[in-house]
């Protein structure tokens, strides 16, 4: 966790499958993701289409074409796992994961997996578990598990150099 | 002389009688009025409304502090249940899940009249493709699980784009499920009162049901945290009751301050209790007489003229000083001229107010004049045939004595004087940048400390004070919605080019007949819908037959009645509602809070905004700038104050040129007052307080007040051998402190407008008999006295 905090800006491509039982076959995404620590989190998806999210301060914000909606996630405590797993871990801000979840580590520092579980009853009634895997101070992949079976999974690839 | 006598005191005893009838009828009043313009320009009016029917004047911030969060929770939910079953309350919100479950549920039951995306275009197959796939991307994103569970029945995000029209979420933060300040240690709700927020009656009973419905809520808390919780009230209800209060209490209380401190003075001077009393008869039918002529010429007399009215006081009891310690032989031929002229000058000053736009002023002219000129004839007519009984009052002569020998000592360094102009000008000019207040605030008799609570409540609770109202009107609620539906699409360009940060609209969350018919149109039957979704669905991973629940609800749509205002009853969009779409005395008015996008609108932004809703001037549509107005309300009545207390001040000039028949004389009895003016508009300036309109009311005062002492160093010099100098000064001495007393008292009133009276008359007066003294030259010498 302590060598997650030093991180202080990430630049990295992305991958990312939606399996949704609704759906016939999984929605595949690609593009960007950005990190300035502590607390600003952008993810550009590049493919199928051009969406941005950026989550700056607790608040989520997407745009779409000329669209922009915007989610304070204190007002939408359903969505704040989704995000919040993947910012905290990469502030390496124990406290903020163990607010929302029970958090369990295995493996070494060269290869370690978090098993987060939701914490809040309101929380759990949508999530089951999120798993992250990675690498030392590098997150590789993240592991959302819905309680209906849906899940999706997002790969962490190179850094991008500046 | 006996009878004359006996005729003045019955005409006297029979105009009391009428004062009393007259007063004892009269309506008091205690609200914002007495700050309100009598004849308002539409502007104005509009202002004036808002201040008094606006959706601002029924909003009131609850806030419970002390106690844990679960505790205050608790007591947030029972309170805001207790509440709701109260009809003085529209809406009680405290933001508990339930409320917003109810929201949501009625936007999305009538999201296809709601939505401004429902189009025809949209229900194309193209149409449809496009909203479908947005969507999806939203499925995959971290709002897909507030997507998902929607999609079979919304696929076109109806719902999401609703919620997002409805404006960015401004609610305050939530801690154990209920409303709360962003540090989680304050409980939040906003209450929306029935009663205008001009009944300030039924405020005070709406400020009271909430008391006690917290004292109830407090009472069924678990033993041991019952006393922790405190409940905590802003908002304008609040701080109309607050004012009302103030005010009362200010005037019983200085009134009562004032009287015991005047009566103690005078027991002091006098020694004697039947000389004390006859003092107070003048006093007291002056106060009668101005009330009374208040009420019969205003309608309405306000508790803040009351406040003003204390001053009277310590005017009108000077007359009675000058009559029982200058020697009675010398009343009728020496003191009563003189008298006559001071009474004259003061309403000369006082008769500058009674133009005035601003009540309160107005109020203060008419009743100063008329309690003067009651306080004097009585002194004149009605107390000398009473005088002769008083025999115990004490010769004042060797006071006197010792008076001037001190004035004259201070004579002797009048040379200083030339420093006051010099060092007036001094703090003037280094306080030039601030030497005026501007803001109608500083007319708020609510205290500061209230008004900073306020600020932080509002703030914490995501409830901006609103500056910009754009008001859409029309003659019935129907026309009101449709020109606010018409001003919702400019303003929205203006959104969209940045101009302005967001709008709410009545029409938002009920759309005029016409827009809704048009949406309700635009939806396709059921086999057309289900045609036009294979058509839009191919390709995309997702199969029609989900949408099973889609097509029922687009046909249910569309054989739905109309929304009507019944139909938001019980959310908190039918109090919005409530706030938004008013019935005014000329019809509907749809009022529409503009925000910016940071800060402030900047003054090109208000411009767009206003040419935007003139565009369409058959759409009858204006925009008001509530602070602005305000503030351009109050710097009207300080230029008007300005104005009229020149106009007063020059009344007095032409009156004393006239009485004293020579221009020397008057410049002597004017410059003392000049300079005393100038020592006290200098003193606030080094102080640190910007001028507002009552210190130039107060300015006048020094001048109309402090002529009198003024007028009787004129007289001593003009005619050295008559009357007693001694006697004549420590009469002087006498009065001027009662009058020092009186204004000093208001000089302590937590009402801002009395406070800043006080504290520029009772320097003013002390120093306008200084130096009229300093300047007296031989008039103070004792040798010119008869004895």
């Amino acid at each position: 966790m302590r060598l997650l905090a030093t991180r202080r800006h990430g630049h990295v491509r992305f991958e990312e499958v939606h399996q949704i039982a609704m759906l016939e076959r999984p929605l595949e995404s690609s593009g960007e993701l950005v990190y300035e620590a502590p607390d600003h989190l952008e993810e550009r998806t590049l493919a199928p289409r051009v969406e941005t999210l950026v989550l700056d301060h607790g608040v989520l914000t997407a745009r779409r074409g000329s669209r922009t909606t915007t989610l304070p996630l204190r007002e939408y405590p359903q969505v704040a796992p989704f995000v919040e797993s993947i910012r905290a871990t990469l502030a390496g801000d124990r406290a903020a994961l163990e607010r929302l979840f029970r958090v369990r580590f295995t493996g070494d520092l060269a290869h370690w997996t978090l098993r987060l579980t939701p914490a809040d009853s309101t929380l759990a009634r949508a999530v089951k578990d999120i798993r992250i895997e990675g690498a030392r101070e590098a997150i590789r992949t993240v592991e959302i598990r819905q309680n209906d079976g849906d899940r999706s999974v997002l790969t962490i690839g190179p850094e991008i150099p500046p | 002389m006996r009878r004359t006598a006996g005729a003045a005191t019955l005409i006297w005893v029979l105009l009391v009688l009428v004062g009393v009838v007259v007063v004892a009828r009269a309506t008091y009043v205690a609200d914002l009025s007495a700050f309100l313009p009598r004849t308002p320009s539409p502007q104005q009016r509009l202002l004036i409304e808002q201040l008094r029917e606006g959706p601002a004047a029924h909003l009131m911030i609850v806030a419970l502090q002390g106690a844990d969060a679960r505790t205050r929770a608790r007591a947030s939910t029972q309170l805001a249940r207790l509440l709701a079953s109260d009809p003085a309350f529209v809406a009680v919100n405290n933001g508990d899940a339930a409320r917003l479950a109810r929201d949501r549920e009625f936007l999305f039951r009538h999201r296809y009249l709601l939505s401004a995306d429902v189009t025809r275009q949209r229900f194309t197959a193209e149409g449809l493709r496009a909203a479908i796939s947005d969507s999806l991307d939203r499925l995959a994103s971290p709002e897909g699980l507030l997507v998902k569970p929607l999609f079979a029945r919304d696929p076109t995000g109806e719902l999401l784009g609703i919620i997002d029209s409805l404006g960015p979420g401004q609610a305050p933060h939530t801690t154990e499920g209920v409303w709360s300040s962003p540090d989680g240690t304050r409980a939040l709700l906003l209450v929306q009162t029935r009663a205008a927020g001009s009944d300030t009656d039924a405020q005070q009973a709406a400020c009271e049901a909430i008391r006690r419905a917290f004292a109830a809520v407090v009472a069924a808390l678990p033993e041991g945290q019952d006393g922790a919780v405190r409940l905590l009230m802003s908002g304008p209800p609040v701080f109309a009751v607050a004012a009302r209060a103030i005010i009362k209490s200010e005037v019983v209380r200085l009134s009562s301050l004032s009287a015991a401190l005047i009566v103690v003075l005078l027991l002091a001077v006098y020694r004697s209790l039947p000389a004390l009393l006859l003092t107070l008869v003048p006093v007291a039918s002056g106060a009668l007489a101005g009330v009374a002529c208040v009420a019969a010429g205003f309608g309405a007399v306000h508790g803040i003229t009351l406040g003003f009215g204390i001053t009277l006081i310590g005017e009108a009891v000077d007359y009675s000083i000058y009559l029982f310690i200058q020697a009675a032989a010398d009343f009728r031929h020496l003191v009563w001229p003189t008298i006559r002229l001071g009474v004259l000058t003061s309403v000369c000053g006082f008769a500058a107010l009674l133009p005035s736009a601003f009540p309160g002023l107005a109020q203060l002219g008419l009743y100063s004049i008329a309690g003067l000129i009651a306080a004097a004839l009585v002194t004149r007519f009605v107390l000398p045939a009473w005088r002769q009984r008083v025999h115990s009052i004490r010769d004042l002569t060797a006071a006197g004595a010792a008076v001037a020998r001190v004035l004259e000592r201070a004579a002797s360094a009048r040379a200083v004087l030339v420093l006051v102009p010099v060092l007036a000008a001094t703090a003037l000019y280094a306080h030039r940048g601030a030497l005026w207040s501007r803001e109608l605030a500083s007319l708020n008799p609510v205290s500061l400390a209230d008004q900073a609570l306020d600020e932080r409540l509002r703030a914490e609770a995501g409830a901006p004070e609103v500056r910009y109202l754009a008001i859409a009107s029309g003659p019935d609620r129907e026309a009101a919605l449709a020109a606010a539906q018409a001003l919702s699409e400019r303003l929205a360009a203006l959104v969209e080019s940045g101009v302005i940060g967001g709008f709410e609209s009545p029409a938002r969350f009920l759309p005029p007949l016409a827009t809704q018919s048009a949406r309700r149109d635009a939806l396709p039957a059921a086999p057309e819908l289900r045609a036009r979704l294979t058509t839009a669905l191919s390709g995309l991973p997702v199969r029609a037959a989900v949408f099973a629940p889609f097509i029922d609800d687009v046909e249910a749509a569309r054989q739905a009645p109309p929304l009507t205002p019944a139909d938001l009853a019980g959310t908190s969009l039918g109090a919005a509602l409530d706030a938004l779409l008013v019935k005014g005395s000329g019809g509907w008015s749809a009022l529409l809070p503009v925000s910016a996008t940071s800060g402030d609108l900047s003054s090109a932004a208000i411009a767009q905004l206003r040419a935007a809703v003139a565009a369409d001037p058959a759409a009858h549509a204006a925009v008001l700038d509530l602070k602005g107005e305000a503030d351009r309300l109050y710097s009207g009545y300080l230029s008007a104050a300005l104005r009229l207390a020149l106009a007063g001040f020059a009344a007095i000039v032409l009156l004393l040129v006239i009485a004293l028949r020579s221009l020397s004389r008057m410049l002597r009895v004017v410059l003392p007052l000049a300079l005393s003016v100038l020592a006290v508009v200098g003193l606030l300036a080094a102080a640190g307080r910007p001028l507002t309109i009552l210190h130039v009311v107060g300015l006048l005062l020094i001048v109309a007040v402090g002529s009198n002492y003024a007028l009787f160093f004129d007289r001593t010099r003009a005619q050295p051998h008559a009357g007693s100098v001694p006697r004549t000064l420590a009469s002087l001495l006498v009065a001027n402190l009662a009058t020092v007393v009186a204004f000093g008292v208001l000089a302590v009133s937590r009402v801002a407008v009395l406070a800043d009276l006080g504290s520029t008359v009772a320097p003013g007066a002390l120093l306008a008999l200084l130096f009229s003294a300093m300047l007296a030259g031989s008039a103070l010498r004792p040798g010119a006295a008869r004895g």
